[in-house]
């Protein structure tokens, strides 16, 4: 008898211990993401998204604190040892309990569903933020292992950093001149691939001022760990100014330059260029068309077709 | 040197000193385990008995030791990661980003082909045909060369940690970074070539399980009364036979892309990644449910023994079970979402993705309703049945939040959906498969396992997963993306710290693990199990001997009911000696698959370093082996009516000697099964 109470003293110890780890690590990570960019998103689109994940978790808890209430009420009750405990060792069938385990799940899928047809076309990454508003364009190409940023209306390239007007729509086409990418800043919204001979979009806002990290976050090599960028949100007379900056560097991107920069290099300092070659960006995703007279540059299957 | 194709002494691993050390390692256990045969002098043992042995009881333990060994591999690639990530705070750690890339890539690659799928082989070997009162599987030879075909894959992931670098495109193998332009050398080439080879030996089993289900059941096991985990083996083979072909032909086209010029899924030339894809993931979402449906097998098995009750819904478990069967095909595309797919395909892969929800919340609340007003004895397979319902609907929950695209959008390619994935295998598929293991473990060897350190092992495992993951969880919120080799936010480090404690703690249930098995072993006398029956059981497994005769049963059962074998106790039919015994045919053992096997290896070897003329002597012998056997006539036996008498007899006074029931000791014990059965 002795042995068998201390076998179960140790389990009484063990399941709290591990309610009490598990609760102290929730603690802690509950803390830490509060300021984390996902849960503290710097513009509308990054922000819906957010709110979206709040209420599924929410919507979802009708599922999951049953069942943590029920596995460890029953466990504890039933115990083999609570010889209190009501014990029917043929119920194996309860039409209402069928019907209940079947539609609340179900009722909550279809909730889940309607949210989730509705989000999915409003935070489309292809569909512009405000039609109302022109947006800033950017054309983004991933080389290996960092970003370049081509502004065409500006014709200004810079090499590891994304400035952007705050409050005003930016709407970032993306390629890649190497293996396949994914684009990301997370306080600002999520991320879409970049492929060679492909185009694929992303429109972002922010809502405020500030630097925010981004990065490719699809595996890509040795210098995968190195690839990311700052993102400058700033006001329409820093940004300009930003512009103006660029524009000041002297430094031309032109064919040859471009050969040079699209090499494997890791940790490259943000560069800037005034002066883009002309289609730099189509050129880019046509060179892998080769061979293929059904891919048009800019209809390729990436792209939807809306 | 053209006879060695592009293998040269610089592929040996004398480069780095944590390279070298892995492979010494492995050659140093591979001697140990030919010095331990020798020593102990079972060569022959191991040549006539097990290798060369049909009897798929047999084949499921050599599966399960397999994955066993895979596991521990996997497990120091796992712990490789998570010292490096804890460390690489603005500095490089102690691995370079090519070898860290290699470690991620053989991490997944063994945990999914080598340690999961020999497992849930090795349990359906094991179990499938006792279940449904069958002698035998459909096709036992085809099983011998399903087990020799992974093995050698799992071979020549061994080999790549000696000869060669492995690869570091990830256990995905995404193009265009696994073409040839990015990634010459012949990593991903032993990656494709062991997917493809083992990929063979999965598909057959697939098959085997499928026929073997539908054909060889005995008189009366209606498909409605069959257990779960056989229900589950026989969804899991449908998805086998219908998801691994799209994995064959992927890994076929990139290999026809790497090594002779195509251009499939290349950048340019007409090449298309998206389409490997599409083909990958089109195998690689039914492959979750192939792992974790015989998972969810045995924890429907494990908590009806262990809760003294019937199974709560049955039709409803079955009904879940082939909705999520339907479905698995269904929903591909969620894997990427950021492909650029419009808002119309994202939604509806999206909502058919949640949809799968239904059926596993379905699961999870039978299996507790079946718990309700049971008597509940806490062996170690109940324990990692409630660990897994608590910890799954967590991972369910993650589930469900990156099934909705915009979420997606956010978390792809961080460590939440890692965590995510994580928190279905390690709760869902390998608690489930390490339920199975310590349950039907007397099946298999006649003695039960240590039930002290059998606890010890689910209390680290369970403790160290929350601590190891939980954190993932926090890190993809902060935005840390998946494969990150070093980082430089400072933020991530105490999660990451934190996750490596949890590794730390999960190591301890490995180690838990192995101790239980050599206490068990050292032990085993005092924890026979006489009757077959060890944990008063309720499906026909248990009605044979433990092991089992290589027969399984002198006289084939007759099922009448849904719980056969309970039924037959209260019936007072169990243990009924037969009248008369007759003579029963099996297949002879044989070492044609054993030579498949071995050819097959060589020949995944000699393709990854381009010798072409060995490959085409491999494949010489596997088609000459595959002529041979099928030629040949003489591959059955007869076991006589008189040596099946012999078998039966000693059965039959070990049973004499055994206690009547060998739970009636448990202080949870509610009762064995009677005419009248107490309510």
């Amino acid at each position: 008898m002795i042995v068998r109470h201390a076998r179960s003293l140790r389990w009484n110890t063990c399941a709290s211990a591990a309610i009490a780890v598990a609760g102290l690590a929730l603690l802690c990570g509950g803390c830490a993401v509060l300021d984390g960019p996902v849960l503290d998103p710097k513009g509308p689109i990054a922000l819906t998204e957010r709110n979206l994940l709040f209420k599924a978790v929410a919507i979802m808890m009708i599922v999951i604190i049953p069942v943590f209430i029920m596995a460890v009420v029953f466990t504890r009750y039933f115990r083999g040892t609570n010889r209190k405990a009501r014990y029917t060792p043929n119920f194996d069938f309860y039409w209402p309990a069928e019907i209940v385990v079947w539609s609340i799940p179900a009722a909550i899928v279809v909730w889940l569903a309607l949210h989730l047809w509705a989000n999915t076309y409003k935070l489309d990454p292809y569909t512009p933020i405000d039609p109302s508003m022109k947006p800033v364009q950017v054309q983004a190409i991933a080389q290996d292992w960092k970003w370049l940023f081509v502004y065409p209306e500006h014709d200004i390239a810079v090499v590891n950093e994304l400035a952007m007007p705050v409050g005003t729509p930016v709407s970032i086409t993306i390629t890649s001149d190497t293996v396949m990418n994914s684009l990301v800043i997370p306080a600002l919204g999520g991320q879409i691939y970049a492929m060679a001979g492909m185009q694929t979009r992303l429109n972002l806002l922010a809502d405020e001022t500030g630097k925010f990290w981004g990065r490719n976050v699809q595996y890509s090599g040795t210098g995968f760990a190195n690839q990311q960028f700052q993102t400058l949100s700033q006001t329409k007379e820093d940004f300009d100014a930003w512009v103006e900056k660029a524009k000041q560097s002297g430094k031309a991107l032109d064919a040859a330059t471009y050969e040079k920069l699209a090499k494997p290099s890791e940790k490259v300092p943000v560069t800037y260029y005034s002066g883009v070659e002309p289609g730099l960006f189509d050129r880019i995703i046509s060179k892998y068309s080769h061979g293929d007279s059904d891919r048009m540059p800019h209809h390729s299957n990436a792209e939807t077709t809306e | 040197m053209d006879i060695f194709g592009r293998l040269t002494l610089e592929s040996l691993p004398f480069y780095s000193v944590i390279a070298a050390s892995g492979a010494a390692v492995t050659v140093l256990g591979g001697l140990a385990v030919v010095g331990a045969i020798t020593y102990f002098g079972a060569w022959r043992m191991v040549m006539t008995q097990w290798v060369s042995s049909v009897d798929h009881k047999k084949i499921g333990i050599m599966y399960i030791m397999l994955a066993l060994v895979m596991l521990l591999r996997g497990f120091v690639d796992a712990a490789m990661m998570r010292s490096q990530q804890a460390i690489a705070l603005n500095n490089e750690g102690y691995l370079p980003p090519d070898h860290f890339d290699q470690i991620f890539s053989s991490h997944g690659t063994i945990m999914i082909f080598f340690m999961a799928m020999p497992f849930l082989s090795g349990l359906a070997n094991l179990i499938v045909p006792q279940q449904i009162g069958s002698r035998d599987v459909a096709f036992p030879f085809m099983n011998s060369v399903s087990l020799w075909l992974t093995t050698a894959g799992a071979g020549l992931m061994l080999i790549s940690l000696v000869v060669g670098k492995f690869s570091t495109a990830g256990w995905t193998g995404y193009p265009p970074y696994s073409g040839v332009e990015y990634t010459p050398g012949v990593g991903v080439d032993y990656w494709l070539w062991m997917v493809f080879i083992a990929g063979f030996g999965t598909t057959m089993t697939g098959i085997n399980f499928l026929v073997t289900i539908f054909k060889c059941r005995a008189p009366g096991m209606t498909m409605f009364r069959l257990p779960l985990f056989t229900w589950t083996m026989f969804i899991t083979s449908v998805l086998i036979i219908f998801a691994f072909p799209a994995l064959t032909v992927a890994c076929g086209m990139l290999i026809l892309d790497r090594n002779f010029g195509f251009h499939f899924f290349t950048n340019g030339m007409g090449g298309n990644m998206m389409n490997y894809i599409n083909l990958f993931w089109l195998w690689g979402h039914p492959e979750v449910y192939i792992l974790i449906l015989p998972a969810f097998g045995v924890f429907s098995e494990v908590v009806s023994v262990f809760s003294q009750k019937r199974l709560f819904g049955y039709i409803s478990l079955v009904c879940a079970t082939i909705a999520i069967g339907l479905l698995s095909f269904t929903v591909w595309l969620h894997h990427f979402f950021t492909m650029g797919s419009s808002a119309r395909v994202n939604s509806f892969f999206g909502t058919m993705t949640t949809i799968i929800s239904v059926p596993t919340g379905v699961k999870v609340f039978d299996w507790l309703l079946t718990m309700y007003r049971g008597r509940i004895i806490f062996k170690p397979p109940m324990l990692f049945t409630i660990g897994f319902l608590v910890t799954f609907v967590i991972g369910g929950l993650s589930g469900v939040l990156l099934a909705l695209p915009p979420i997606d959008y956010m978390m792809h390619n961080t460590t939440f959906l890692v965590a995510h994935f994580h928190n279905m295998i390690i709760p869902g598929v390998l608690f489930g498969y390490l339920a199975g293991y310590m349950y039907w473990f007397p099946k298999a060897f006649g003695f039960k396992l240590n039930e002290r350190w059998g606890t010890i092992s689910f209390w680290c495992w369970i403790i160290g997963f929350y601590i190891a993951f939980m954190p993932l969880y926090v890190l993809g919120l902060l935005g840390m993306p998946r494969r990150m080799e070093h980082y430089e936010i400072a933020a991530w480090q105490p999660h990451l710290i934190a996750a490596w404690v949890g590794a730390f703690i999960i190591m301890l249930g490995l180690i838990a693990l192995a101790v239980q098995l050599v206490v068990s072993v050292r032990e085993r006398k005092q924890a026979l199990d006489l009757t077959g029956d060890p944990w008063n059981g309720r499906s026909l497994e248990w009605a044979t001997s433990s092991p089992a005769a290589p027969y399984n049963f002198a006289v084939l059962p007759k099922v009448e009911s849904r719980e056969a074998w309970w039924d037959m106790k209260q019936r007072g039919v169990a243990y009924r000696r037969p009248e008369k015994y007759e003579d029963i045919v099996m297949p002879k053992n044989t070492y044609a698959g054993l030579v498949i096997g071995v050819a097959g290896g060589v020949f995944g070897f000699a393709a990854i370093w381009w010798m072409w003329w060995l490959a085409f002597s491999a494949l010489a012998v596997i088609v000459g082996t595959i002529i041979y056997r099928a030629s040949d006539d003489d591959d059955e036996f007869v076991m006589t009516a008189s040596e099946v008498k012999a078998i039966e007899d000693a059965r039959f006074a070990q049973l004499a000697k055994a206690p009547k029931n060998e739970m009636a000791d448990e202080p949870g014990f509610a009762g064995e099964a009677a005419p009248e059965p107490a309510t």
